[in-house]
This record gives C-alpha cells, structure tokens and sequence, in this order.
C-alpha cells in the first residue's frame, strides 16, 4: 500500500504547528498503525530528519499510551487504541490526516504528544480507597455481589488513554472522572469515602479546565474499552447526594 | 570515528574499548558469596526472624529519610506508597507519561496465593513446594518460602484496595487453575490482571502523591546510579520533554525497572521497556545474576512480518480450556476443520497425560518449537500450533466461553482478523520474562551496600523458571511486605551523612551520562537505531533463545562485540539532546542493551547444562527432555563487572534445597 499522511508537526508547547504531508510506501494490512508510522520515521531519520513523536509503550491496547485523532476520530476508525488499529483498514491510495488530542486540559508536548497529567491530578482527589499495607482484613471478610463486582470492574477497565476528553466537543473528563467514581463507589470497601471521592475527583476534573457535560455521548463512542455511558448518570447522582449532604 | 577524537580517552572507553577486549579468557572465577543474609532454622519461621532482628526506625525519624523508587510498575508503585505510607519521604521515577502505565499493566491471567479457598490442597507449603520445583531447582529455598508465605497477604491488601477481582454468586472470589500446578489458587480479573492489580497500586501511590509524601517525577528516565563512598546515594536521570540532565541524592535507592527481555526486540514487553537502570547499577558494582535465565512464553500471537514491532501475549489461562494440536502430516496445509480428529497431534496430551496442556511455560514452548522444527508448524513459515477452543465451546457453551475469555479473543481477532471461536488461534512462543536480573540477599539489597532491587529487576524467586500468574505475586510481595521491613533495617543501621551535590561522584555520573548522549548524536551514522536492534534480537532469538549450543553462543560472542563496534560508528541519532527526542533515548537503550547481550550469552554458555528456560543441546536425557547437573551447577551465577575491557568475574552462590529435594522434573 501507498499512502499520503497529513501530519501534525509541532516542536514544543506553544510553538506553532502544522499539517505536514509525507508519503509512505511498503505498507502491508497486517501493520498496525503505529508500525506504519514506524516505517515513516526510519524514513525521515534516513533522511536526517526529525521522526514524528508519539506515545505509545504496551502496543496491546492497555496501557493507554497511545493515542491520535485520525481523519477526525480518536483512536480512528475502529472501536479500540490506535496501537490495535491496523491498515486493513484502510485502501492503498489513502490519504491520512493524523493529529494530537485536542483538548485544553492536554497541552500539546510535541508533534502527536500531548499532556494528560491532569488525569493522574483527578484520581489523587479521590480515586482510591484509604487501606494503608498491612491493614486489610481477610479477603472473603466482606462478600461483594457478583454484579457490584461485575459493574466495578466494567468501569475499572479505563485504561486512561483520553480518547474520551478528545471525542467531547467540549472537551470534557466526566467519562474519565465517572468510571473511577462508578468503580470504587459500587464496591462496599468504598462506601466509607464515597462522598468525600467524587466531591474531590469532580472539584479536581473542573479545576484543571475540562469543559462540562452536555450529553453529546461522543465519549462513549470512541472509548476503546466500553466505558459505559450511564456511568456519567450514576456519578452525577453520587454528586449530587455528596453535595446535598456535604456541610455548606 | 568523530567521537574517537572529540574526547579523552577515559571518557569514551565505556562503549570503544570493549572491540579490542581480550577474547579469552571471557570470564574469571572470583570468592564465593557465602552468606544471603537469610536466618538459620526452620524456612518457615525464617521471615518472622528476620522481621524481629531488623532494626526499626522511629516513626518521628523516618520523614527525615529520603528513598528513591525508580519505575511504577507492581512493584514500585507498592514500594513508594507504602514507603511513604510508614512516613518516608520518597522520589519516585517512571518514563511513561504516568505512573499508571508502567508495564505490569499488560499482566492478564492472574496471580497466585495459597488462600485454599477452594480446599483442594492448597497450602503455603504447596506453593513453596511448586514455585521451588516449577524453577527447576535453581531458587534459593528461604525466598520462595517468604514469598508463599506472603502471597496471601497480598489478596487481602488488593481487595481492601477495591480491586475488582471476578468473584462467584456468592460474592466470594473465585479462582481458576495454573501451568505447572494441580490446584486452583489463581486469582483473577478477567484477562487484565495486571491492570487491575496496577491500578490499586497506583490509586495508593496517587494518595500519597497528592499528600506531598511522593515526589513523582513522571517522563523522566535514570540513566546512571550515584554510588558515593560505597554506598548508593542517588541517580542521574533525564527529563525526556526538555532534555534536562539531573540529580536526585537520598538515603537509599530502590530500583524496580522490570526485566530485560527487550535485549531479543521482539518480546511480549512494552517497547520502551528497556535495562539501562539494572545495567547502569551492574556497572557500578551490583552484581548481575543468571542473565541467561530467560522465560519463552509458549501461547503468543506468531509474527506476521518484517515489520513487526513487538508480540503479542495470549494469556496462558487460555491452556485451561483450548487444546493445543498440530497436523500428524507434516506440512499439511489443510485449514484445520478439515482435519480430522485422528489426523491431529494433540501433543501435550499425549507427551505429559497427567499435566497435559497446562505443563510449565518452558516445557510447553519447547514441545511447540520441536514439532514446528519437526515440520508440522502451521501457518506462515510452519511457525506456530493450535490452541483450540472448539472443545470447550462444545462443552460450556460460547457464552461461558466469552464471560471467560472474551477480551483474549477479541484481542487475537483485532490482530489476526480470524475469529477463534471458529478457527483455532494460531500460537508461538515468544520471550515475555527474565527470571535473571540483579543479585539481592534476602532483605532485597545489592552488592551495592543502600541500592535494593524489586521485582522483575532482581533475580530473586523464580530460579530458572516463573510460575504462571507468580510475576505479579512476586512484584507486590516484594513492594507491599519484604522491602518496607528490610529498608527500615538498613536505614536504622547505617548514618547517612548527607551528599553534597558537586561531590565527586556526583560530577562524575553527570559528566558520563552527558558525554555518552553527545557521543550518540554526534555519531552521524547511516543505520537507524532500530535496524541494530532488530540484528541483535534476531541474533539473541537463534543462538541464546528458546534451545542454546555452545557453537551458536560463541558465535553471538563474536559477533555482539562487532555489532557493538558498528552501532557506535554508523548509528544515526536525529536531533539534540535539549529536546524531547525519542530516537535518543532508544539509541541509549540499545546501547546498554549491547553490551548486556554479551553477559547472557556468556553466562549461557557457561553454565553446561539445561535447567528451566536455559536448554542446552548438549545436555538432554534420552527422551529430550532436559538434564539438569546439579553437581556442577546447583548454584546462582552472580557476574562481577570489572571494566569495559576486562573480562567478567563469576562468584557462585551455593544453592541448598533442605526441603525439597532436587529431582528430575517430570510433568508427564
């Protein structure tokens, strides 16, 4: 396969950018998308020129490393992590735009690198239960319902790539924010700090500058792991039980 | 050569001086290690006894202590919030963008712990009995014990945490059977883990991070360890986003940075994974310990070309329900429906009856790697078997099929585009752990007095072969329980003067870290950093890979010295160093990764017999089966570096099995 690539080139935070056209050669369907990008920047370093950068670590779809916006979708076409993505999706003759996450809570590092340290900020407000090592009472002391699990665990599944705050046309972290809520707050080891986790997750997620929620569901659709919707709902619920409660 | 002249001569030996290395003798024996620091008496109180001698430091006096923890992964990220849990003030470092990243996240199957939650025989001296035996008798008794002993602390401590582990009706946590155990104390979450148990790590390291007890510096990767007057004090590390070199100085340093298996390229590890933490340590006097002990994971995704950046594991959970078979004929291209049942090799079965598909990972990746070089390998180039769900479709139904193993085969079919609930998957091994990594006494420490090691990155517990499912249980027991009791202990006893920052030392690493940076990118080359990897991987894959002859280890001891000659003389490294540069960093890598290559083949070749995933050609019993020699080898290699040009020493660690005794495995 041939492919002509439009790239999103930018030295560093606050510099300019733009779209960069490259062509691309030797492409093969069993590449994944980043083993394509990986040939182009053999080419460019060949060429002494500067590779395209881009996260990227586990290439299966679960340390949430990687991620682009291509031809307009996060993670692009298909319903997964851009490291998952391969080009028998795509037609020989393709052309591919290629762009960072954007959003104003992830500041552009460089090229396709963006900053989501705002993410790891939200779950130090309260996306985790207190239990000091050593502490734990056995682990069949407190029985946990196989749907509380099964809910808990559909929602622990984010892997925290941001594809969800790129999709929102506002920019916004609830998706993000809610699974970790959704999570911890089903569970009965996480009862004692539900109120205090979502109050504190939510305050953090706004104080980074993440836009609100306006049920456009974007999120949803282009999260790779299927981070329910309604997890929005059930926090807000959380929310709004912590607030009323919360002393003023 | 630019570089040759461009500086002095001391400052370019590192990486130039090894071509003109004396080539024999390639190593010298040096005193044995005596003394682990592991309790006398009964295994079973030895842990206890080494809590209570441990000296403790007073809770008022512990925020006056600062402890480096390099990487995130289990067991780092356990480490540094339960350091800072007990009060210590500790600098934390990953090279993700987050210390939710870190590698263990990509864990599927499960971890153990002898709960005996199912009353099938269980028993902390069960795991003890096959942690020591699935090792192949290479593990130091005392160590493995502890780890048994703790494994079911480490259930306890993840579920407080809220870590989603699948759980029966009743609401209890259901389990699920292991290769190379016949009882079922596999605790799991799905096919992911890794990533659940890494999260509830993580969320206590974010507590205590948003506390202001973990300073965490995240893209940020050591790159050399500060050892002032005998003692490990601290680490050089680069900001990877603007390039800037820095030091951090403390009390002590852990290093939890994982294995080394992406020496081989292509392996089951994330991509930037890499040595550069323990090989830095090695060369500042921590002893590296069997780096031949590699482990080939028999259930991966085959490679489907040139271009293939990395493999794909499939987690060995699936060896529970799929069969694995190849076609009796060899080279039958037949698509496998439409072979029939008694056309088919159901190998493992019929070789190992009583442990059957679920024999140890390197008797199970031997077995896949015999019939393929015996011509019955399927798909592109014959390398690969099947592991067939239709049996067990049959038997529980798709729907139970996929509550257990959906997201595997969603995976398999995201890569391959071939639906295993129809076809069988196509599997191969690949190189997925390293059971070598620095030499740690039983309180986790180095042969550099202050520098610890966790986790993969040591060698401690799996001799020379892991456990399904005991990585993750090895990472957390060493992060939550053994080093947070051990460190006290050397924190108590030692006064730490501080280190100022232009002590020698100090200047010395920096000004070698920044010499050897320059170094890359001044060398204008005409090879991509990538294209030396993928020589040595494919080199490391046929002589030092899944079987090893001594005439194919002394040519990769040839030819990794040349190669390393090549890499600094063609390698080409675009940029500056004052930038987020990506081939940089990798070109670094590689480096280090050259040099270590040598160390495993050595040691390879050395040790003349076959043990776990070390299998030696020459060392086989009559049916081809492995053949220990525990005469000559009953022992832990510990390799000294004693200088780029000089040769390598080895001291022996006697291994003593007082409780289980050393016998020939037998799975069949």
């Amino acid at each position: 396969m041939r492919l002509t690539l439009r790239v999103w080139r930018q030295t560093g935070p606050g510099e300019p950018g733009a779209m960069t056209e490259y062509q691309v050669s030797g492409i093969v369907p069993e590449m994944s998308f980043l083993e394509m990008l990986d040939v182009l920047n053999e080419e460019l370093i060949l060429r002494g020129e500067d590779p395209v950068a881009f996260d990227h670590d586990c290439r299966e779809g679960i340390c949430g490393a990687c991620g682009m916006v291509i031809n307009g979708q996060a993670h692009g076409p298909e319903r997964t992590t851009t490291c998952q993505l391969h080009m028998r999706e795509f037609g020989d003759g393709d052309t591919i735009d290629v762009e960072p996450w954007r959003a104003a809570a992830f500041p552009v590092v460089k090229d396709l690198v963006v900053d989501r340290s705002a993410f790891d900020r939200i779950i130090g407000a309260g996306g985790y239960i207190t239990a000091p090592t050593g502490s734990a009472p056995d682990a069949h002391a407190v029985p946990v319902p196989k749907e509380a699990a099964e809910t808990a665990f559909e929602n622990a599944e984010c892997i925290g790539c941001g594809a969800c705050v790129a999709a929102c046309p506002n920019g916004s972290a609830m998706l993000f924010t809610s699974a970790k809520v959704v999570h911890l707050n089903t569970l009965p080891q996480g009862a004692p700090e539900r109120e205090s986790r979502v109050l504190g997750m939510v305050g953090a997620m706004d104080a980074e500058g993440f836009g609100g929620c306006t049920n456009a569901g974007e999120c949803a659709t282009a999260c790779p792991k299927g981070i329910p919707l309604p997890s929005i709902a059930a926090m807000n619920r959380e929310y709004l039980r912590a607030a009323r409660r919360a002393p003023r | 050569m630019k570089h040759r002249t461009a500086h002095t001569p001391s400052r370019t030996a590192p990486q130039t001086a090894a071509r003109t290395a004396p080539r024999t003798p390639r190593y010298s024996v040096g005193s044995p290690i005596a003394d682990t620091k592991a309790p006398d008496g009964p295994v079973e109180r030895r842990w206890d006894q080494r809590r209570f001698e441990a000296r403790l430091v007073n809770p008022a006096n512990r925020r006056k202590h600062t402890v480096i923890v390099v990487g995130t992964g289990l067991a780092g990220a356990s480490a540094g919030a339960t350091l800072a849990e007990q009060g210590y003030r500790v600098t934390q470092f990953c090279y993700q963008d987050s210390p939710r990243r870190a590698h263990s996240i990509a864990a599927q199957g499960g971890i153990n712990a002898a709960k005996n939650y199912r009353n099938d025989g269980d028993s902390v001296r069960r795991l003890f009995y096959d942690t020591v035996k699935g090792g192949d008798f290479r593990a130091r008794e005392s160590n493995v014990h502890r780890l048994a002993e703790i494994s079911v602390e480490i259930i306890d401590q993840c579920v407080a945490q809220g870590v989603p582990f699948a759980r029966e009706y009743g609401g209890l946590l259901d389990t699920r059977s292991f290769g190379g155990v016949q009882v079922s104390r596999t605790f799991y979450a799905r096919g992911q883990t890794g990533q659940q148990l890494l999260l509830g790590a993580y969320q206590a390291l974010s507590r205590q991070i948003a506390a202001g007890a973990v300073e965490m510096h995240a893209r940020t990767e050591m790159l050399d360890l500060v050892v002032a007057d005998g003692r490990a004090r601290g680490i050089v590390a680069r900001d990877l986003v603007t390039g800037r070199i820095s030091t951090h100085l403390a009390d002590a340093v852990v290093l939890a940075t994982g294995g080394y298996g992406n020496v081989f390229h292509l392996s089951t590890n994330a991509k930037n994974s890499n040595a550069t933490a323990v090989w830095r340590a090695h060369r500042r006097g921590a002893y590296f310990a069997n780096p031949c002990f590699t482990q080939i994971h028999p259930t991966c995704i085959p490679r489907s070309g040139d271009h293939q950046s990395k493999l794909t594991l499939m987690s060995e959970s699936l060896r529970n329900d799929g069969r694995i078979w190849v076609p009796k004929a060899r080279g039958d291209t037949r698509p496998p429906e439409r072979i029939p049942e008694d056309e088919r090799d159901y190998y493992l079965e019929r070789i190992y009856p009583s442990f059957g598909n679920l024999v140890p990972r390197d008797i199970a990746s031997r077995a896949a790697k015999n019939v393929c070089d015996a011509g019955q390998g399927v798909g592109p180039g014959g390398q690969g078997v099947y592991l067939d769900f239709a049996d067990a479709v049959a038997r529980m139904g798709r729907e139970a099929v996929e509550a257990k193993y959906g997201n595997l085969f969603e995976m398999y079919e995201r890569i391959t585009a071939e639906d295993p609930y129809r076809a069988p998957m196509r599997i191969y091994p690949a190189i997925h752990y390293t059971m070598g990594g620095l030499w740690v006494d039983y309180d986790l420490q180095t042969t550099v007095p202050g520098l610890f090691a966790i986790g993969e990155a040591n060698f401690s517990d799996h001799g020379a072969n892991r456990l399904g499912a005991s990585a993750l249980m090895q990472g957390l027991a060493d992060g939550y329980f053994v080093l947070p009791a051990t460190l006290n202990d050397y924190l108590a006893r030692a006064p730490h003067q501080p280190v100022a920052d232009d002590h020698p030392a100090v200047a010395e690493a920096v000004a070698g870290t920044e010499d050897r940076l320059n170094l890359l990118l001044a060398v204008g080359g005409d090879r991509t950093p990538d294209s030396f990897h993928r020589e040595l991987g494919a080199l490391l894959w046929d002589e030092c890979g899944m079987s090893r002859t001594e005439a194919g280890l002394r040519k990769a001891l040839e030819r990794i010295p040349e190669l390393r000659e090549e890499f600094w003389r063609r390698v080409r490294v675009p940029g500056g160093g004052a930038q987020l540069n990506q081939s940089l960093e990798k070109a670094n890598r590689i480096a280090d990764h050259l040099e270590l290559a040598e160390l495993m083949c050595l040691d390879a070749l050395h040790r003349e017999e076959s043990c776990g995933g070390h299998f030696r050609e020459e060392s086989r019993t009559e049916d081809g089966e492995a053949r220990r020699d525990d005469d000559r080898f009953q022992y832990v290699a510990a390799w000294e570096f004693t200088g780029p040009a000089s040769a390598p020493v080895l001291h022996r660690e006697q291994l003593a099995f007082d409780h289980v005794h050393p016998t020939q495995r037998s799975y069949a």
